[in-house]
């Protein structure tokens, strides 16, 4: 009943250790943003059926409303406030700003991370990897389209290649 | 947002532990692997435990071991990890099955003994609390009756693991353990066709790990009908399996022996023996497939409470399994 | 840099939204985001029963619920509300009666969400059920008991008959009539954020409420009508939506109940709806039924459309009268009507209540006239491209309905699918199971009038020039993901000559923001960025009359370009921007101006008139492909052809991005999407979640080929026009006309489901006619029709009665 006593984990969260204490039956959803206070980890059911709580587990995108906070302790957690580093923002989240694959941003947090892992194991993902990896996160704004883009584009320079986004994908064919 | 409900959290290291911490917390205790189940239905208060013990910390559920036999996996292998096994290449349909179940999201998640323990699902019960209340609820938890069939005195909520059927298609036996020891059943008496009481699994056994026969002389395949490629449990599933006669030199193959498992029309995976009688002995030719996607056919019933409508899925039957033939037939030639 | 100074910089091109690093940091502070000491969180307790009375309701034990600060019932709200003065027919929390399973009765605010979810299980309601309707039928067929005790007759909520010329005879001169029958089903927004807000009460008086809200300006109203609160004293903030597209267009019960709370208890007090109760809040597509009859040429060319709609509302009123008009309006803005005939009634029944989604009240009969012309088309041994382009409505023209049409792209737009497609060596030549289909179609950019009655501006812009050379951007409009935060700033941006970048946009606050109606109707870019340019431009002048003394130049050889102000004729001749500004302050004062918007007045004068007229209207064409399986019934599509009639692009990359995002949704509303109930139990939704609501995949999702079509108008910013709307609408019957081009069966329903293409393909097997669609359209009373002379008969807009009057 938010009455319990809390219990505490220690585990890293985007690379820094953290201590946290938090009611015991809290999802890790919950202890980021209510006890850890990072609200860029959103949720939009809470019963593992959008990918829109989507953070990295030990680097593996796993959906975070259905992870105890508990079941964390000692686990390294990604959270999109961890992509950018020092001031630069990740090259994903450079592509999926210049070609507008964020509409709302809702759930751009989750495919930012999906996507990162992706890239992680397959620097070079055809576009059907691509659908394939992102077939756990809904978008209700983009069609999807403008978010491959910005995958390809982005595991293009992350490949050490100077590609640039297409001029039909911004003005149309 | 919907939360869970408080509860103890236990994360055990051994079987051992795992049915100690089980027997201490009695009825109001229940195991949980990946939580891709559990979790939503305490959320929704299906499932209202007071003492949660994890099987994750339990290295031994994870190993997947060859044997002269076949090869034994553990139960708490991820849906990842067993769509993506190098072993696994023998075994391509349950890697399919594996590969088709939820998202990839979840799949890192979920785990092989998750599925098949999967709760029976129906959209009269994969609610909240509240929406179960305006319909006075149902006879699978709180309520009296099955909406599903008001006039019936069972539950007829659906079986909707992907894995399953494959796993009772191809002859795979189950590991348990429990209090009273160990205990090997196969797959087929693993399931009762009642959407409560769905599992022959006592609520404090723990299932271990499953043992896959030997891959010789065998094939199977395992298709899925669902609305979209992604996220959606299955509303038919055809898991086929052949045995083809050995020896049969130039002449037209011939099948040895078969099995015709159907995930999502009922509370178990269905196996349909007549669609295998009409297999045996005979090559797969195409009036072979129909006449077996026809006997599949007729004892297929599916109920009103999942996606689509009920009597085109009972149609698909006949598709779909003429179609996983079709390829089992293919991938022989 | 061989550009010409007088070169638009920005307009055009595609840059980066101005919150892109916010959104892809994840720092946009959406609304469940924000927390505040002391917060409580509510929880609202809603309706087990579909219609019934509210005998009683004892929370006196939740009330004593340890963590409980506060529990309300209706009587602690008694004042009703709704989105338009006509149909003030919702409560925070039902008064005397529940109208539909999700109807919120009693509300709860705790220390936590777990503590007000127990309290819910402890409060006690008596309901006398009363016999409820589960469709637009069952309501025409039963007057009694009413759902509510205001509308047109019985559950009848509207009942609308217009009458453009004489329709009949019209219909009598073609050389072909034909009718036909249409289903849409009902669908919802199901944007990916659920539904919350924060309400903060100050004990100086004052409310503070944060939403995610497409309309502050209404809710700010609605707030300080139901709490009777002066309204200098409530202050709305909308924060950014995650995902709006009509389903947060509506003042909510949950955004009064925790205002409510918040002045009860003095704490902030937090509510985030579960995806189930987005599902109750819904106000998306209305389950629609129509019947149509035209009369046609052999040249293809229409004399005369009678056209009938029939609109399942649920529960309450919401926006359904202007949705009733519209199912109804904009049949004339693409081929040319002489005489029309339009009859529309909106049911009440006992569901979520429907409303506004993506295309209000347009989707259902543009499926249904673009699916109607397709068959026309081949009963007329037409080519269906080639028909539509032998009646497109001309430019710069007025419609028999008194929509005054001003750019008009249309033709451009089929052009550009035809070829893409390769339409003319596909249409009726892809084997069997394959198949392509072309449907066009036309939307607002933005109403021609406001929801209330008022003669103010529809969107209000203060600029602010700060010395630093920053520019600062005040408007009411609401960012939901569509990007008019960075519509404001290029517009600006593009005048001023400055870095958009360099411009702070302060949008969506009753308190700091000059009232803009909302993010509906794809008014924004068109209203607020024409508001934007006036302030923009007078900014320019006052700049340009400080910076032209100090030049020494002619004011009027002055351009403002990369951030410098300077002689047209010698470019080195000139200042920063920002020096620019330090001159006029210097000389006049703080640097501040106004810009306002207020569209040109329409030309019907008639009772209805008020729905359709728009400055300016979009047009769409599309073509689409589909792979149909003959066993299964299961429709693939792979790729779609889209051109759109956008008048501008003032960023060409969320031109692109709106109309990516509209065929997506178009696909799923094409394929699968649907708001099903359960009438046999209880009329409960069968299926409010995110699994068993069919959304697409990234594996359904089909390639988009787009096509911008640039026919500027001259009532739009730049000659903008909407995108955010329009290219959602032709995809469902492109994809329809596509499954009969590839197996021959018309599915004149939506969505179009595998049950249905299998069962229209058993019927065609059988030698019946290969058709799923509804069988007949319900006797309803409808009134006298109100008699509109057409332009061609000398008409003035006026009905022929109002005359007589």
């Amino acid at each position: 009943m938010g009455n319990e006593s809390k219990a505490m984990i220690a585990f890293t969260v985007n690379g820094e250790s953290a201590e946290v204490a938090f009611a015991p039956h809290k999802m890790l959803l919950e202890v980021l943003r209510e006890d850890l206070g990072l609200t860029g980890t959103k949720h939009g059911c809470e019963l593992g059926e959008c990918g829109t709580c989507t953070v990295l587990l030990d680097g593996t995108p796993v959906l975070s409303c259905l992870v105890l906070g508990l079941a964390c302790a000692g686990h390294d957690v990604g959270t999109v406030e961890g992509m950018a580093s020092a001031g630069k923002l990740h090259p994903l989240q450079e592509t999926f700003a210049d070609l507008g694959a964020a509409q709302c941003g809702y759930c751009t947090p989750a495919f930012l991370l999906t996507a990162q892992a992706l890239l992680a194991g397959n620097p070079q993902p055809t576009r059907d990897e691509i659908k394939d990896a992102l077939a756990g996160n809904l978008c209700r704004c983009t069609g999807y389209i403008k978010i491959y883009e910005a995958v390809e584009l982005a595991a293009a320079r992350m490949r050490g290649e100077s590609a640039e986004p297409t001029r039909e994908s911004l003005y149309g064919a | 947002m919907l939360r869970l409900p408080s509860f103890r959290y236990l994360q055990p290291a051994s079987l051992t532990e795992a049915l100690r911490m089980k027997r201490d917390a009695g009825p109001d205790g229940m195991f949980v692997a990946g939580g891709t189940d559990l979790y939503p239905n305490m959320k929704r208060r299906h499932q209202e435990p007071r003492t949660v013990i994890s099987l994750m910390g339990i290295s031994d559920l994870r190993a997947t071991e060859g044997r002269k036999d076949g090869t034994t996996v553990g139960s708490c292998l991820t849906l990842r990890d067993l769509s993506v096994l190098p072993a696994f290449r023998p075994y391509a349909a349950v890697a399919t099955a594996a590969r088709l179940v939820s998202t990839p999201l979840l799949r890192n998640m979920g785990t092989l003994g998750g599925n098949l323990c999967l709760d029976t699902r129906c959209n009269y019960y994969n609610q909240s609390y509240e929406w179960r209340k305006s319909i006075d609820f149902c006879m699978k938890k709180d309520g009296k009756i099955c909406w599903v069939a008001p006039s019936s005195p069972r539950c007829w909520a659906v079986s909707s693991s992907d894995v399953a059927p494959v796993m009772v298609a191809i002859g795979a036996e189950y590991g348990l353990i429990g209090p009273h020891g160990e205990r090997v059943v196969p797959a087929a008496r693993f399931y009762n066709n009642d959407g409560i009481n769905y599992l022959t699994k006592q609520t404090d056994e723990i299932l271990v790990e499953v043992r896959l026969p030997a891959s010789n002389g065998w094939d199977a395949v395992y298709h899925k009908l669902r609305r979209r490629g992604s996220f959606d449990f299955p509303v038919l599933g055809v898991a086929a399996w052949i045995n083809w006669q050995s020896g049969a030199g130039s002449r037209e193959p011939l099948v040895n022996d078969a099995r015709i498992v159907l995930g999502g029309v009922a509370s178990y995976p269905q196996e349909i023996a007549e669609a295998a009688a009409a297999l045996r002995g005979k090559p797969l030719s195409d009036e072979t497939i129909a006449a077996a996607a026809e006997a599949a056919y007729r004892p297929s019933k599916p109920m009103d409470n999942t996606d689509f409508d009920l009597s085109w899925r009972k149609q698909m039957t006949r598709v779909y399994v003429k179609r996983a033939l079709e390829e089992l037939r293919a991938r022989h030639t | 840099m061989a550009r010409k100074p007088s070169d638009r910089r920005i307009i055009g091109t595609a840059l980066r939204k101005i919150d892109a690093v916010a959104k892809v940091t994840g720092t946009t502070r959406f609304a469940d985001d924000l927390a505040f000491p002391r917060m409580l969180y509510c929880k609202l307790l809603r309706a087990t029963h579909p219609h019934a009375r509210v005998v009683s309701i004892d929370a006196s034990a939740a009330r004593a619920l340890d963590g409980v600060q506060a529990v309300l019932t209706g009587k602690d709200l008694p004042i009703p509300f709704g989105i338009l003065p006509v149909s003030q027919d919702e409560h925070a929390l039902c008064v005397d009666k529940v109208r539909f399973i999700g109807d919120p009765v009693a509300a709860v605010a705790a220390t936590s969400e777990e503590t007000a979810t127990a309290a819910l299980d402890r409060i006690t309601v008596a309901y006398e059920p009363l016999r409820s309707f589960d469709s637009a039928e069952a309501a025409v067929a039963n007057p009694e008991p009413r759902i509510h005790d205001y509308g047109d007759s019985g559950n009848l909520h509207k009942l609308i008959d217009l009458e453009f010329g004489d329709a009949a005879a019209g219909i009598a001169e073609g050389d072909v009539v034909r009718e036909d029958l249409f289903f849409f089903e009902g669908n919802t927004h199901l944007p990916m954020e659920q539904h919350a807000a924060v309400a903060v009460w100050s004990p100086d008086g004052k409310l503070t409420l944060w939403s995610s809200t497409q309309t502050p300006h209404y809710v700010h109203r609605a707030l300080a009508k139901v709490l009777e609160l002066p309204p200098a004293r409530v202050r709305v903030i909308a924060t950014p939506n995650g995902g709006g597209f009509g389903g947060k267009s509506d003042p909510f019960n949950h955004e009064i109940a925790v205002a409510k709370l918040a002045m009860l208890t003095g704490r902030p007090v937090k509510i985030t709806l579960t995806r189930e109760e987005v599902f109750y809040c819904h106000r998306g597509r209305h389950p629609t039924l129509m019947w149509v009859r035209t009369g046609v040429k052999k040249s293809g060319a229409i004399t005369g459309m009678h056209f009938r709609s029939l609109l399942d509302g649920g529960a309450y009123g919401s926006y359904g009268v202007a949705s009733t008009y519209y199912t109804g309006a904009l049949q004339t803005v693409t081929y040319n009507i002489p005489r029309y005939h339009f009859q529309g009634a909106r049911a009440f029944t006992n569901k979520a209540p429907c409303g506004p989604k993506r295309g209000h009240g347009t989707p259902q009969p543009r499926f249904a006239l673009e699916v109607h012309v397709d068959k026309i088309a081949e009963q007329l041994g037409l080519d269906p491209a080639e028909l539509r382009l032998r009646t497109l409505v001309p430019p710069n023209s007025l419609t028999a309905n008194y929509l005054r049409v001003g750019s008009m792209g249309l033709g451009r737009c089929i052009e550009k699918v035809i070829a893409g497609s390769e339409w003319k060596k596909r249409f009726r030549q892809l084997p069997e199971g394959r198949g392509v289909g072309l449907a066009c179609s036309s939307y607002i950019s933005g109403a021609g009038l406001p929801i209330y009655w008022n003669n103010m501006p529809h969107s209000g812009v203060q600029l602010k020039c700060d010395r630093s050379g920053g520019v600062t951007v005040f408007c009411g409009s609401t960012d939901i993901g569509q990007g008019s935060d960075s519509i404001l700033a290029y517009i600006v941006a593009e005048i001023l000559g400055i870095d958009p970048f360099d411009i702070a946009v302060v949008t969506a606050d009753t308190d700091l923001t000059p009232v803009d109606l909302g993010s509906y109707s794809s008014r924004v870019t068109l209203m607020s960025g024409n508001a934007a340019l006036q302030a923009a431009e007078r900014a320019r002048q006052i700049l340009a009359v400080h910076a032209a003394k100090q030049l020494e130049v002619p004011v009027d050889r002055l351009q403002f370009a990369d951030g410098r102000v300077f002689d047209g004729n010698d470019s080195k001749r000139g200042m920063s921007f920002a020096d620019a500004v330090q001159a006029a302050e210097a000389a006049a004062g703080t640097v501040g101006t106004v810009g306002s918007y207020t569209p040109p007045r329409s030309a019907g004068r008639y009772r209805g008139a008020g729905v359709g007229p728009s400055p300016a209207y979009s047009y769409s064409a599309c073509v689409a492909e589909v792979d149909v399986d003959p066993e299964t019934g299961i429709v693939r599509v792979p790729t779609i052809w889209i051109a759109h009639d956008v008048g501008r692009s003032i960023n060409a990359a969320t031109v692109i991005g709106q109309v990516e995002g509209s065929i997506y949704m178009g696909l799923g509303e094409a394929l699968m999407e649907e708001m099903a109930y359960r009438g046999n139990r209880n009329v409960v939704h069968k299926i409010p979640s995110l699994l068993e609501y069919k959304s697409p995949t990234t594996l359904e999702m089909c390639d988009v080929i787009t096509y911008l079509v640039e026919d500027p108008d001259p009532n739009g910013p730049f000659g903008a026009k909407e995108v955010g709307q329009g290219p959602l609408l032709p995809v469902m019957p492109a994809v329809a006309n596509a499954v009969y081009d590839a197996v021959g069966v018309r599915i004149d329903e939506v969505p179009i489901t595998p049950e249905k293409v299998l069962k229209a393909l058993r019927r065609k097997a059988k030698g019946e006619a290969g058709r799923v669609g509804p069988e007949s359209f319900p006797d309803i009373p409808w009134p006298e029709p109100t008699r509109v002379p057409t332009p061609w008969e000398g008409g003035d807009g006026k009905a022929v009665e109002q005359v007589r009057a």
